[in-house]
């Protein structure tokens, strides 16, 4: 069995949803499996048209800041979110949304890109996928 | 056995080596898969993934800042 890469996405800010599908598209690149736990603010992310609207997670300034940084990338060249995913999907990385933020959150499995999804599960979900991973972070 | 060509120049973290990835993917056995990019980095990073993935780097040059990879899967 090859080595794997689990992340807790908790944060639903830009700037670490982009490190954290960074490092799983890295991990998958360098022939590791991965995994992404979404939950809490993090699951914002999955909503339907939700991926690129997260906040900076500093001098985000109502948006103003957010603009400055997105310019920046663009003009380094930095992929979009929705590019990183899907490169993240199309090498084989597994996505897993946490239930009970669903709950929390009145978030309904319609709501969210099911396409990206591949299981709803809980801690013990979490557990399964860490205990025998190489590398987990909680982002 | 084919020759599969990649470009990312102009690319940058993590893109280079994703493409890398993806292209060692859909390449067969003994096909030959060649990066052509200019991200720093990813010149030492992509044969650190050769490695891992046990696959067998050709060669790696450099002119201008662009660099060419060349693996064999």
């Amino acid at each position: 069995m090859s080595q794997k890469a689990t992340i807790v996405v908790h944060s639903g800010d830009m700037d670490k949803v982009y490190s954290a599908l960074i490092i799983a598209n890295g991990a998958l690149s360098m022939g590791m499996e991965a995994s992404l736990y979404f939950t809490f603010w993090g699951l914002e992310r999955l909503k339907k048209g939700g991926l690129e609207k997260g906040p900076l997670s500093k001098m985000h300034f109502l948006g103003l800041g957010k603009w400055m940084i997105k310019s920046r990338m663009k003009k380094a060249n930095v992929a979009s979110l929705e590019r990183l995913i899907s490169d993240y999907k199309d090498l084989g990385g597994k996505i897993i949304a946490c239930e009970m933020t669903m709950e929390i959150m009145g978030i309904e499995k319609e709501g969210l890109q099911q396409d990206l999804i591949d299981e709803y599960g809980a801690v013990g979900t979490y557990i399964q996928e860490a205990r025998d991973s190489e590398i987990t972070l909680f982002i | 056995m084919s020759n599969l060509k990649i470009d990312v120049k102009g690319e940058t973290c993590p893109i280079p080596l994703v493409e890398a990835r993806k292209a060692l993917r859909t390449a067969s056995l003994g096909d030959i898969v060649e990066i052509t990019g200019t991200h720093p980095a990813s010149k030492k990073e992509i044969p650190m993934a050769v490695e891992a993935l046990g696959m067998e780097l050709i060669s790696v040059e450099e002119n201008d800042g662009i660099w060419k990879i060349k693996i064999k899967r």
